[in-house]
């Protein structure tokens, strides 16, 4: 069992096919806060712990998934380009809104880390939590945050907005497409864009352009944020 | 041999990336420039959306199954966060919300 577990191989399976459960319990359930996501983590940790199954191992495997997050990172490129007609059209209530979007999530979390009292590395852990998962976790590092707590962060900041949306919308009165897909875009990344697809095409297709470009936006001012509150906030 | 030619160009984009980060000392995560590189390739025509179509479609529609081990790395550091998880979480989701309130209305409000 023990030679079993230490190969590559393990790693990947265990991986795929906790995912496919966490889908068919999506499936079945229908109830979005079951993200397959969260449940895919869930089982491999469980299987893990259950099988004394040390994480080297399973990272062995775990490595070759993970190896995807930057060719998919890159090809976030794609919609950016499908949607690039729409994006110069709307320029600048697209760019004003992700970039104010940006800014009041990471002084949002600057603040509320302050007031809870956070330590500097959980609370830098928390900064790039709308931007999609790649990106986040580099940012992270960058800002001497834990890559681990990020990740955790990000799925939970997406399935909220993935449950969220319909509630904002209606609560603010955006019956604007271009607004509802650039809100959940920048603020929960591809999780909560498969559900502003569910909502229609145009609500989908700004969504996804607001995750490579709330990302970008966020890569540039969250070190600058970071330093500016040190000195405002002593954080 | 298209797929197999439409995953190389993909990698050849994240290695430019990676090469721009690390050489030249951009302080932007390689794959970001990556994508910056493939997006502006893509306006300019230096690479046609179908040399990279398939590839990029099937990335885009796996991409949170990729995610599965980062989250799984979480019970190396659950020591970290045992005493604070609530404290994450409330701030998580309350911002969440309020990020995209404020992104709606601001967009809504600058298109009129």
């Amino acid at each position: 069992m023990r030679e079993i577990t230490s190969t590559a191989l393990f790693g990947v399976m265990i991986s795929l096919i906790a995912f496919e459960i966490g889908l068919m319990i999506q499936r079945k359930t229908k109830k979005s806060f079951l993200n397959p996501l969260l449940l895919a983590i869930a089982i491999v940790i469980f299987v893990l712990q259950a099988g004394k199954i040390p994480l080297e191992n399973y990272n062995k495997g775990g490595q070759w998934i993970a190896f995807l997050m930057a060719p998919a990172t890159v090809a976030l490129a794609v919609p950016l380009y499908k949607n690039f007609e729409l994006l110069k059209k709307h320029k600048w209530p697209i760019i004003i809104g992700i970039f104010t979007g940006c800014v009041t999530s990471v002084a949002s979390i600057l603040l509320l880390s302050k007031a809870f009292g956070l330590d500097k590395a959980l609370s830098m852990s928390l900064i790039p939590k709308s931007v999609t998962t790649p990106i986040g976790i580099e940012i992270s590092k960058q800002l001497g945050g834990i890559p681990e707590v990020t990740v955790l962060a990000i799925v939970v900041t997406g399935i909220t907005g993935a449950i969220i949306a319909p509630f904002v919308c209606k609560l603010f009165k955006i019956n604007d497409r271009v607004a509802m897909g650039i809100a959940i875009g920048t603020s929960s990344h591809v999780l909560g864009t498969t559900k502003a697809i569910e909502m229609g095409e145009i609500e989908g297709g700004m969504s996804g352009l607001a995750i490579g470009v709330s990302g970008l936006v966020t890569v540039i001012i969250a070190p600058a944020m970071v330093t500016i509150s040190q000195y405002l906030i002593h954080l | 041999m298209k797929l197999l030619r439409q995953i190389t160009i993909i990698l050849l984009f994240v290695f430019l990336g990676e090469l721009l980060n690390k050489f030249i000392g951009i302080p932007i995560p390689g794959s970001i420039l990556g994508m910056v590189l493939l997006l502006v390739s893509l306006l300019t025509g230096i690479v046609k959306l179908k040399q990279i179509d398939e590839v990029s479609r099937f990335l885009l529609d796996h991409m949170a199954v990729l995610f599965v081990p980062a989250g799984v790395g979480l019970i190396s550091v659950i020591g970290v966060v045992k005493d604070t998880w609530w404290i994450l979480l409330l701030i998580s989701i309350s911002t969440t919300f309020l990020v995209m309130s404020v992104t709606g209305l601001v967009v809504k409000f600058t298109r009129r």
